[in-house]
């Protein structure tokens, strides 16, 4: 017994030092100081690399805590880098929202953001954005169904909730108002490559001549679509590079469009408060073509109108 | 030099073994912290601080400790019927459900019935699946390995589609976004906050509390004494009447309640004040199911050991995500750097059983003047080869 | 319901099972050897994983899928012996040691496609063989005989381990230093060479799997194996530690997966019920071994470090 409390005591005098010596933090008020806690890998051609691509877009250096998948965990990272002082904290995670509401008020000083979302609680401290993915989705089905001559296209999901479901609606929405089916599987995992891969090829002896796909896992069913010779979609991310013969355009997430507004508001002082949301109307989000692909007049031309009616209003994705 | 200078010598070089795992851990650790251009220094000193330096970390280690100290309580329990729980992360999963279906479900009873009420529910939830392994294996001979390893899988989808399902929170519902989390539970639910305004809960004390039981349990009771007879030899508890299929599935089920608890301590613990997760396989438990497993071991699998061992542990971990957030390096490290501090203590636990040894006894014999060896005496081996208690084993 | 009874989603789902299984089989082989020579390895997944990232590299570098392969072969032998060194001479807890190497190799293959590789680029995956004559077959031939060419070197490694372990000295040494250490050691038998040598072999095999499945998906990701290194792991058990139940193991689990989505992409399965039937597989796998009532016992040393005289 005596043993482990010699080694706890050890441990502990160690750590005491080390707390008074290390530990302080210069306060650097010329730049604007942002954070991001984000649930995936932040080079994963998805959500995660989207937020920090944008946070790098405006030439700010941003701290990252990536990979906080467990809330506990990005909970304490929030609160971490709030009480390190920093201006902006993103907490780009749908779930960490219950955790957030509890976390703010106790940093008065300190701005939040929370996406993907449109709740920020009554708090003046607490942003929240969201993407309209859904309308990306709905112009991308719309030429998908322009492209595949079975009518015959695929969509391979990760699990039904958030931003995937977003997406994933308004593209069957979009498709089915060109006249093709558009079916979705989730294959119940973020991170399976495999099962995604196993997926498109599902969906390719099904007879589907377009693929697309949102989240992470998605890079596998690419590879597949390349194989079979299929037509992919991308979104969150410009996915061309990953297979540059088939992928017809991507809709990538700008959110730097966005993220401008809520950085000139803190510094004007306003903490929180406000929803921003990324869309086809203020530019947050761009459907980014492939030029490496040959895309018919007419099949462009029809996603163009679509986008144009979406803007005006004419067309509704849900 | 009395031989009582020399044992104490060992013992003293046997406590610092695992330290020096430890500190060579960090040592590779350092050089990876080098490679990719961060300063070690900065970073282990904000190691330790997150992790001991004020009381803000404390209570974070404190926290991050309380479901590793129920599992790794756990996983004593059932290694020491020889029975390997992999099930952890499934069995603090279903606890958790269970807890939340009935907080969700009970009408608000404030929280003195309330709070029972769901840990309660938290145990059973554990128990339960604790107990399928358990009897899969003592009636139909399905090894444990494959049993909890297949359930944990079954166990978090069942999760997803419960929290996307029926108990999601209707606002979700109304705002279209359908995150898999549940309402608010009830505030009555809430474990009571200790020491003021701060996030310290009841938890680990009840996480405590259950160790301790554990321990009177495994060595004071007659349960106990079955538990630990089958896991040291089974044949010969049959012989003495111990009914072997039931303690093991006893111990499977005890098992699983701990973690069960685990997981219900987590969901009205937890800051959000409900169940939620993002659907990846340790979205909810994060990975404690596992890193219980590794406390268990480091406490010798010895309940009340296992209390500084978690705390330990949980101090590397919350400490690993402070030094992440201080110089910048990705996350991955840190998991990799957990992972070196296990190899190395685990690897070096046979040098410290080594020096743990009672050396011979030599009893010089004047007539013949030749030193005659007593028997050494080494710790007897425990269940799963060789684990011993480390200690204060009665 | 009759979608699923056509020719195409039948082959698909066969082709489908055999691709998802090859993994799995090869990592769950290697586990075998280690396991019936009694040393368990928890960290299958983690050398899995460092050989994928090894492999997806090595070919992102050079175009070429075989030196990837070789690389993770490489990769494997190395965590292979540092797993021997663990289990064997350290004599370290089999229960967690493993659980150590898994921590680090998730990590660490994480840490280093950060660092080195940034965003994910497509790499070159095997050739595919189409077996000459038997691949013309209708039905069959497209299921079994136009695979990719480390799927039929998969499958082949099967009988070959029946060989080894059934019919050779090195495999009798393994059965007798797994069902009693004593009585081998006390016949000559090096308890702990035989037990390195395997642990080597899973630890290869372990690497081989992960480069395999990292090139045939022709890409890299964090945690690309989701877990499945635990899932070998479990099969070596539901194979009764026999490389054929193994084979068959990998299979069912494989199949199942794929029998599941092919039925969610024809949408015979809701998505409402995604979830719950993303659990069939494991519950499937638990079933099949409780009805086949398992006869066979583990290897009565497995977990238990050797000490010449203890």
């Amino acid at each position: 017994m005596r043993s482990k409390f010699t080694w706890l005591a050890v441990f502990a005098a160690f750590a005491l030092i080390a707390a008074a010596c290390g530990g302080d933090d210069e306060v650097d008020v010329s730049d604007f100081r942002v954070a991001i806690v984000a649930p995936s890998a932040s080079n994963d051609l998805a959500f995660t690399q989207s937020i920090v691509d944008a946070v790098d877009a405006l030439g700010i250096s941003p701290s990252v805590t990536d990979g906080t998948f467990v809330v506990d965990d990005a909970a304490a990272a929030i609160r971490g880098y709030a009480a390190e002082g920093y201006d902006l904290v993103l907490a780009h995670g749908s779930q960490y929202g219950g955790s957030l509401e509890e976390i703010a008020p106790e940093f008065p000083e300190v701005s939040f953001a929370w996406g993907t979302s449109a709740e920020t609680f009554g708090l003046d401290n607490v942003y929240s954005y969201e993407a309209a993915s859904d309308e990306g989705g709905y112009v991308m089905g719309v030429m998908a169904a322009g492209l595949s001559a079975s009518g015959n296209i695929g969509v391979v999901g990760p699990v039904e909730t958030g931003d995937a479901k977003l997406y994933v609606d308004g593209f069957i929405a979009g498709a089915a108002s060109a006249g093709a089916n558009a079916t979705a599987t989730y294959i119940g995992s973020f991170s399976d490559v495999a099962l995604a891969s196993e997926t498109a090829a599902a969906f390719a002896s099904a007879g589907a001549d377009v693929l697309t796909g949102t989240a992470q896992m998605v890079v596998g069913a690419v590879g597949v679509a390349n194989d079979e010779g299929i037509l992919w979609f991308g979104t969150q991310a410009n996915q061309t590079e990953l297979a540059p013969d088939i992928v017809v355009a991507s809709q990538v997430y700008h959110w730097e469009v966005i993220l401008e507004d809520i950085i000139k508001s803190v510094q004007d002082g306003k903490l929180g408060g406000e929803i921003y949301k990324i869309t086809l109307e203020n530019e947050g989000l761009v459907i980014e073509y492939n030029d490496a692909y040959d895309l018919p007049d007419a099949v462009k031309e029809a996603g163009e109108a679509a986008i144009a009616g979406i803007i005006d209003g004419s067309i509704s994705t849900g | 030099m009395t031989s009582l200078d020399e044992v104490q010598k060992r013992r003293l070089l046997a406590y610092s073994v695992p330290i020096l795992a430890v500190l060579s851990a960090l040592v590779i650790g350092a050089i990876m912290l080098i490679a990719l251009g961060a300063d070690p220094i900065k970073g282990f000193s904000k190691l330790f601080s997150g992790a001991f330096g004020s009381t803000s970390a404390l209570t974070e280690t404190a926290l991050k400790a309380t479901p590793l100290l129920f599992v790794g309580v756990g996983i004593t329990i059932a290694f020491r019927a020889n029975v390997i729980n992999i099930g952890g992360e499934g069995q603090m999963v279903a606890g958790g459900l269970l807890s939340t279906i009935v907080a969700l479900n009970a009408p608000d009873l404030g929280p003195f019935i309330l709070i029972p009420l769901v840990l309660l529910a938290g145990l059973v939830g554990g128990a339960i699946w604790g107990a399928i392994p358990g009897a899969l294996k003592a009636y139909y001979g399905v090894n444990e390995i494959l049993s909890t390893i297949m359930l944990n899988v079954v166990a978090v989808q069942l999760m997803n589609y419960l929290l996307r399902g029926p108990l999601i929170d209707p606002l979700e519902v109304e705002k279209g976004t359908r995150i898999p989390q549940t309402e608010r539970l009830l505030e009555s639910a809430d474990l009571p906050r200790l020491f003021g305004s701060g996030r310290f809960h009841i938890g680990p004390l009840v996480a405590i509390l259950a160790a301790v039981v554990a321990y009177i349990l495994l060595w004071r009771t007659p349960i106990g004494y079955r538990i630990r007879a089958v896991g040291q030899n089974t044949s010969a508890s049959r012989y003495a009447g111990i009914p072997v299929k039931r303690t093991i599935v006893l111990a499977l089920t005890m098992s699983g309640a701990l973690c069960g608890l685990a997981g219900a301590v987590l969901v009205f613990g937890s800051e959000s004040h409900r169940m939620v997760t993002d659907g990846s396989t340790a979205g909810f438990t994060g990975s404690a199911g596992f890193n219980g497993i590794v406390a268990a071991l480091f406490g010798g699998l010895h309940p009340l050991w296992t209390i500084p061992a978690s705390f330990l542990f949980g101090g590397l971990l919350v400490g690993g995500l402070a030094l992440q957030r201080a110089v910048q390096v990705p996350s991955a490290l840190i998991l990799a750097l957990n992972g070196l501090v296990v190899i190395f203590v685990v690897s070096s636990d046979r040098f410290r059983k080594r020096l743990l040894e009672r050396p011979p006894v030599v009893i010089e014999d004047d007539d013949n003047a030749q030193p005659t060896a007593v028997a050494s005496s080494a710790d007897p081996p425990g269940p799963a080869g060789g684990a011993d208690p480390g200690g204060g084993e009665t | 319901m009759s979608d699923l009874f056509t020719q195409s989603a039948i082959i698909a789902v066969i082709a489908g099972g055999i691709r998802l299984a090859v993994p799995l089989l090869v990592a769950s082989l290697g586990e075998t050897y280690g396991q019936r020579s009694g040393v368990l390895n928890l960290g299958v997944d983690g050398i899995m994983l460092l050989g994928a990232f090894g492999g997806y590299y090595t070919v992102l570098k050079t175009g070429s899928p075989w030196l990837g392969l070789l690389v993770g072969i490489g990769i494997g032998i190395i965590m292979g012996l540092v797993s021997a060194l663990m289990a064997v001479t350290l004599k370290a807890e089999q229960g967690i040691s493993g659980i150590g190497v898994f921590l680090f190799g998730l990590g660490f293959s994480d840490l280093l496609f950060q660092k080195w590789v940034g965003t994910p680029r497509p790499i070159t995956k095997f050739p595919k063989l189409d077996i000459p004559g038997l691949s013309d077959i209708p039905w069959l031939g497209e299921m079994f005989f136009q695979h990719s060419v480390v799927i039929y070197l998969a499958f082949a490694a099967i009988p070959f381990s029946m060989w080894v372990i059934n019919k050779t000295t090195f495999g009798m040494n393994i059965r007798a230093v797994g069902e009693n250490p004593e009585a081998a050691d006390s016949l000559g038998v090096s308890v702990s060479r035989v037990r390195w040598a395997t642990v080597t072999i899973g630890g290869t095999l372990a690497g081989v799997a992960g480069a395999i499945l990292a090139i045939d998906l022709g890409i890299f990701q964090q945690n690309i194996t989701n877990a499945q290194g635990f899932i070998a792991i479990a099969l070596v058990y539901f194979g009764a530690w026999r490389p054929l139940g193994i084979m068959l193991g990998s299979l069912l689990y494989g199949l199942v997966n794929a029998l599941v989505l092919q039925m969610k992409v024809l949408e015979i399965i809701p998505n409402d019920w995604s979830d719950i039937a993303a659990m069939t597989p494991a519950v499937i796998t638990i079933l099949a071994l409780v009805v086949v009532a398992s006869r066979f016992s583990p290897p009565s040393a497995l977990t238990k470090p050797f000490t010449r005289g203890a």
